[in-house]
């Protein structure tokens, strides 16, 4: 219960085994949603949400959880709470309800959720466990924030659309045109784009941790495509 | 055997136990929202259908005055759907019908349309569609005002032959490289005013029995 804990799960679930990029899990809404900034983080934030609750609604019960039954009770759990937050967004967040429309039920099937509350929450205290699921959740939004926009430039020219449904309509004015006139990029807008652009973000986090690591053992900040290739 | 049977029942009953739990929380929520989600599924119906009828042609309770329509080869749908009639001083002034384009380039195309009680078009919105995105989208208004085409146009202006895109030889734009799309939007826009034409005075019968606030489904 200490600060370095929650460090370490922060780091843990945001850059060292973040989802999207290290751990590959939840493929299906990442390569769907993330065509634009706006649906990647509402989703990404909704399924923080969903899994911050259910590490959080987990760990206080696993001692009771038989450990055959365990499984069923948990994606019982999850499925529960992503159905509240589906309820909770089509109440109060209709346009982008609509917009993310079968991915948000489609949150249970996502590994990841069930795979921490299976790796973490069901062997940790309620707090440590509803912060490793907020981190990883993150982690995958920001994964989905940066794809989005990378699509969203190149396949529409613009950022930051439809940010009206998920802040109100006086928000309508903060989409980007960041080229002006663009005539779209369909390649990027279409399921091959998302791969491709997914591609290279492990490729340029790969490149980062490969760098930090040449820097950590010869002291010098050396670029990994220069260094002679990794021994192993 | 005694023990088995035993262990098979506490599992059986902690599975119970939470199924009771997570039916009650959802339960307590679905009841929580409910209003809130039909409030807000009202407003965005009628924010649809103030787009394609002007609000100055009436003066009642659009979304509460309803007919269901059963499944017609004119219309393309399958099995019934609804109609919102507007009406103005209890004149009927027009209504909003919904219509499936099954030709399009990738599979059907969902449309509303409001059609005047003297066979004009208000407005075509398209709801939804799989066409190629940056190609046969233009259909969508955020997109091209292509759609706009249609309004104020009826079966008096533009005869049969009109009905088509100008490069069959009828009235209607298209985009060079994607004439599939608005070729079965013209066609089922077309084919939906010759169901008005014939359906006319059973679309505007008044309800006898007041449709229910709220009513589910």
């Amino acid at each position: 219960m200490n600060l370095q804990e929650y460090k370490d799960i922060f780091h843990n679930g945001v850059w060292k085994q973040n989802t999207g990029v290290v751990q590959l899990l939840g493929m299906c809404p990442i390569l769907a949603v993330s065509s634009s900034v706006v649906n990647g983080v509402s989703l990404g934030l909704a399924t923080a949400v969903v899994m911050a609750l259910s590490g959080a609604a987990v760990a206080p019960i696993r001692t009771f959880v038989p450990n055959e039954i365990r499984i069923p009770v948990f994606i019982l759990i999850i499925a529960v709470l992503v159905t509240v937050v589906q309820y909770l967004m089509n109440a109060y967040m209709y346009g982008l309800y609509v917009v993310l429309g079968i991915f948000i039920p489609l949150i249970v099937t996502n590994c990841i959720v069930l795979a921490r509350v299976e790796a973490f929450a069901s062997k940790n205290p309620a707090a440590q466990s509803a912060w490793d699921g907020f981190s990883m959740g993150l982690g995958l939004t920001a994964v989905l924030a940066v794809l989005g926009g990378m699509r969203e430039i190149f396949g529409h020219g613009t950022l930051l659309s439809g940010i009206d449904l998920a802040l109100g309509e006086g928000t309508k004015n903060w989409v980007l045109h960041v080229v002006p006139n663009y005539n779209g990029f369909l390649l990027a807008i279409l399921p091959p784009g998302a791969f491709i652009g997914l591609g290279l973000l492990i490729a340029g986090k790969n490149y980062l941790n490969l760098r930090a690591e040449l820097k950590r053992k010869s002291g010098a900040d050396v670029s990994p495509l220069q260094a002679s290739p990794a021994t192993n | 055997m005694k023990r088995i049977a035993r262990s098979t029942l506490q599992t059986a009953a902690n599975l119970v136990f939470f199924a009771a739990i997570g039916t009650a929380v959802l339960s307590s929520t679905f009841f929580l929202t409910h209003d809130e989600i039909v409030k807000s599924e009202e407003a965005e119906k009628l924010k649809l259908i103030t787009q394609i009828v002007p609000p100055e042609l009436f003066d009642n309770d659009v979304i509460q005055d309803t007919l269901t329509i059963a499944d017609d080869p004119l219309l393309g749908n399958n099995g019934n759907t609804v109609a919102y009639r507007a009406r103005l001083k209890g004149e009927p002034s027009a209504v909003v019908i919904e219509a499936i384009a099954p030709d399009g380039y990738s599979g059907k195309i969902n449309l509303i349309l409001a059609v005047r009680a003297n066979g004009e078009l208000a407005g075509v919105r398209v709801v939804s569609h799989k066409e190629t995105p940056g190609l046969g989208d233009y259909i969508e208004l955020p997109k091209s005002p292509w759609i706009k085409g249609f309004d104020s146009k009826s079966r008096e202006v533009y005869k049969d032959a009109d009905w088509r895109v100008k490069k069959d030889g009828g009235k209607f734009d298209y985009v060079a490289g994607a004439t599939i799309t608005p070729r079965a939007v013209v066609k089922a826009v077309n084919k939906t005013l010759q169901y008005f034409a014939s359906n006319r005075e059973k679309l505007f019968v008044v309800n006898t029995v007041p449709v229910s606030k709220g009513k589910e489904k």
